[in-house]
């Protein structure tokens, strides 16, 4: 039994699209001993979760693993057949997804998916298996753990069902799990409780990990080596405090200034008057109140971020001031103006000058229509501009936002990347000419240098054009970043508002605090002193029923 | 430049797509042969429809011969119980048939298409109306309710188009709403919303064009049954009325050819099965194209 658990050599993977081969990963090392932990980091594409599947020999639909050979415990796996690697797979590697709402079925209940892997292979019966999990439920501190396991998926919430799905990974006790991305779809205060848990139980077990995320913070807490991806190539490997004092190649370098990122100027509001105010708004679906007596205003030419976890009315706040949702108490005023509570009754300048950004540009865009129709629209429906005057106001716009007119124009958003086409969506709002932008989570699902580019460019769109931006999102970082005010709102009312600076230095609300200290800094210890901090001064860990 | 927004990786993204024209080319020499049978089925039909006056040896009712001839030089596929020649009735026969299939088609889209759109754009009562209306239509038996209605207003053409057009367009109502909902629900059709489009462009621009796959192989379908129920209510006698060429009748006024081992009165059967056959092989690709898209992303 040697201390070598994985040893992956020259490793090339190659991904399928319109039939013809692309290389995803073009000979890789991977070396992994047993209880250690490796950090994969990397951007959207640069084939962490590829490698790390190809670690029990397992390529998406679509992928195939050209070369290379995979030696997991001395085994060879490449020449394997099914039969044997199916043997291998949840028994002595296992597999944690991002997403742990989509990996477990709805229609079972959590123990009964549990149960399902021993069972099957054979190292249980029902009866252990089942003692089993209530006792890694209670090390994954899950509440209530002698009958969380017969719950429902829908019935436990997010940070529950991730720790769950960490649980299920270790029911056969496998010498290896591959973690991908499993926090990224979380709260940060959430965020805190999964890593210690899945940092703790890794410790116990003895498990060797491979931890993929897009956070070098996040990373930093739970990996003893970390190796960065690029285009599935290699970039930098080193130990993790090596990693964080002295890292040495360029694009590891960048992935850090990301995160430090500042306006470049402090911008004040340049009207005394604001350019929306909520007014004491109360909103809701049904019989539940969703938004409770919710105040504040926005100027132009400053940026407002509404802070918040999932759930404190963020969203619900940009759909009372669109007009989607017509408040049950309260107004919305723009310029002074009380906006009829309905979009419906709302004539088109009142629509025009309140303009939307939203979280997925996939689905923000119609896939069916060119860019040139895209921000057509809005210039041909609010402005009234055809023929020459209108192609050249969208040759404009997509200078402003930095794409090639001659090279986007006849482009179908297919064609574009995640960043790009985030970029049509704010050239689309841009097109109306409004004073007020709201953006909904605009960088929430783009990668970090992506994201700081599109910030930049919001940046620069202010000052030029005075815009009044409600910057919706859930990360602190972006929020130090970009805003002039901050709202912080929790389970529907506002916590705590103000200019950033006064948000920011204590004294602050409780939950502020909360939030602000949440957020994974670039040192390899800060989580253990933060767990010791809280541990030490009784700070509930989450406000959540988790 | 966004160098950092530029994906390299992908090779596809950096050059625009290729037009139409060749895209829609090269997928079909791709396609698998039953597809290729479809088209092929589908271009000598219409072909013939559009130019049988001009393909034909003889007119549509002309009575030419003697009754039920042998096949021969003079009448290559004999003739029929009038003396017709049974080729240039068969010819005819697609021009009738096919031609009142596809328009009766078309308006059930039209009427079925457009209401499912405005049910799944309003929601509210307007869907419930709709909806309810339609389950209890289709709760009847579509050929007995053909039958029923074609007694009551008469079988000229145009009420025969009417009542099958209104029959089917329950299940395109159905359809249509459901892939609609889909559309309705995302991002960028509530941003079309909020800049305060009206219904016209919503459902033209903005849904439209995102379910044209399922709706076209819909077409498809639905273009089969409603041939074959014109060839069912003919064969009963309440479809295209005499003496106008049409298989389904067709089949009916030579059926006791066959007591004699001939195969003639099958000829305008299996005219039917092929065509249906092509356009169902013709669906298959598309929805397979169509769904192997989804997957692939």
């Amino acid at each position: 039994m040697t201390d070598r658990l994985l040893e992956i050599r020259n490793l090339e993977i190659d991904g399928e699209s319109d039939e013809v081969w692309h290389e995803i990963i073009k000979g890789l090392d991977l070396d992994l001993d047993r209880g250690e932990v490796l950090g994969l980091i990397g951007e959207s594409g640069a084939g962490k979760s590829t490698l790390g599947l190809a670690a029990m020999n397992f390529a998406r639909p679509g992928c195939r693993i050209r070369g290379g050979t995979i030696r997991f415990d001395g085994q060879e796996l490449t020449a394997q057949p099914e039969t044997t690697l199916r043997k291998l797979r949840g028994v002595r590697i296992a597999y944690v997804a991002q997403s742990a709402a989509a990996s477990f079925n709805p229609a079972h209940q959590l123990i009964d998916q549990f149960s399902e892997i021993p069972v099957v292979h054979n190292v249980k019966n029902r009866q252990e298996a089942e003692s089993d999990a209530k006792d890694l439920y209670r090390r994954v501190l899950l509440p209530d753990p002698d009958a969380i396991g017969y719950r429902y998926p829908h019935q436990v919430s997010g940070g529950q069902l991730q720790r769950a799905m960490t649980a299920m990974a270790l029911s056969c006790r496998p010498d290896l799990i591959i973690f991908d991305e499993p926090t990224t779809a979380l709260d940060v205060t959430t965020q805190i409780e999964v890593l210690t848990t899945i940092r703790d139980i890794v410790r116990e077990f003895n498990t060797a990990a491979i931890y993929i995320s897009h956070d070098l913070a996040v990373v930093a807490q739970m990996a003893d080596r970390i190796m960065v991806l690029r285009y599935g190539e290699l970039v930098e490997e080193a130990t993790t405090r090596e990693m964080m004092t002295d890292p040495k190649m360029d694009y590891t370098k960048s992935l850090w200034a990301v995160r430090s990122f500042k306006k470049e100027t402090e911008t004040t509001a340049t009207e005394i008057n604001p350019v929306v105010k909520v007014d004491n708004v109360t909103a809701g679906y049904g019989q539940e109140d969703i938004l409770k007596n919710v105040t504040f205003e926005i100027h132009r030419g400053q940026t407002v971020a509404i802070v918040g976890e999932s759930g404190s009315g963020k969203s619900t706040a940009a759909r009372v001031i669109t007009g989607l949702l017509p408040p049950r108490l309260g107004n919305i005023q723009l310029n002074g103006e009380v906006l009829p509570k309905s979009f419906k009754a709302r004539n088109k300048d009142q629509l025009r000058h309140v303009q939307m950004i939203y979280q997925m540009a996939d689905t923000a865009l119609n896939p069916r229509q060119r860019i040139r129709s895209i921000i057509g629209r809005p210039l041909s429906f609010y402005l009234n501009l055809t023929g020459q005057k209108r192609e050249e106001r969208i040759r404009e716009l997509l200078s402003l936002i930095e794409l090639e007119p001659d090279l986007y124009i006849d482009r179908f958003p297919d064609e574009l990347s995640g960043g790009q086409k985030q970029r049509v969506s704010i050239a689309r709002a841009l097109a109306a000419e409004p004073e007020f932008i709201i953006c909904d989570e605009v960088t929430s699902a783009l990668d970090q240098l992506v994201a700081e580019g599109i910030l930049r460019l919001l940046d620069r769109l202010q000052r030029e054009f005075n815009l009044a931006y409600m910057f919706i999102t859930h990360d602190l970082a972006t929020v130090k970043a970009i805003a002039d005010n901050v709202v912080v709102m929790l389970q529907g009312s506002i916590v705590e508002q103000g200019p950033k600076t006064d948000v920011f230095s204590p004294p602050h609300h409780e939950y502020t605090e909360l939030l602000l200290s949440s957020v994974p800094e670039m040192d390899p210890d800060w989580l253990n002193e933060l767990i010791m901090h809280r541990e030490k001064h009784g700070v509930m860990a989450s406000t959540s029923t988790s | 430049m966004t160098a950092q927004d530029a994906t390299p990786l992908d090779p596809q993204i950096g050059r625009p797509r290729s037009t139409r024209l060749q895209g829609v080319f090269r997928e079909i020499l791709k396609a698998p042969i039953t597809a290729k049978f479809g088209i092929l089925v589908i271009l000598v039909y219409g072909f013939v429809a559009i130019f049988a006056p001009v393909l034909t040896p003889y007119a549509e009712t002309e009575i030419v011969g003697p009754q039920f001839d042998v096949w021969g030089e003079q009448f290559i596929l004999g003739t029929d119980g009038l003396g017709r020649d049974m080729l240039t009735r068969l010819l005819f026969g697609a021009r009738n048939t096919v031609g009142i299939a596809f328009i009766t088609t078309v308006l059930a889209f039209v009427i079925g298409g457009l209401t499912g759109l405005f049910a799944a754009i309003y929601s509210g009562w307007f869907d419930q109306l709709a909806s309810r209306v339609v389950d209890v239509l289709m709760a009847i038996p579509q050929l007995i309710f053909a039958l029923m209605l074609l007694t009551i207003f008469g079988t000229s053409i145009p009420t025969l188009i009417i009542v099958i057009a209104t029959l089917d367009a329950t299940r395109i109502f159905r359809v249509t709403r459901a892939v609609s909902l889909n559309v309705v629900v995302l991002d960028y059709f509530e941003a079309a919303r909020l800049r305060g489009e009206r219904m016209f462009w919503l459902c033209i621009r903005e849904i439209l064009p995102n379910i044209m796959a399922p709706l076209m192989a819909e077409f498809g379908l639905r273009f089969c049954f409603v041939f074959l129920m014109i060839a069912a209510l003919s064969f009963l006698g309440l479809g295209i009325q005499p003496p106008t060429a049409d298989w389904g009748s067709m089949v009916r006024e030579n059926a006791v050819l066959i007591t004699y081992g001939d195969i003639t009165p099958i000829l305008p059967a299996i005219a039917i099965a092929i065509l249906t056959l092509g356009v169902n092989f013709l669906v298959d690709w598309f929805l397979h194209k169509s769904s192997g898209l989804k997957d692939g992303h």
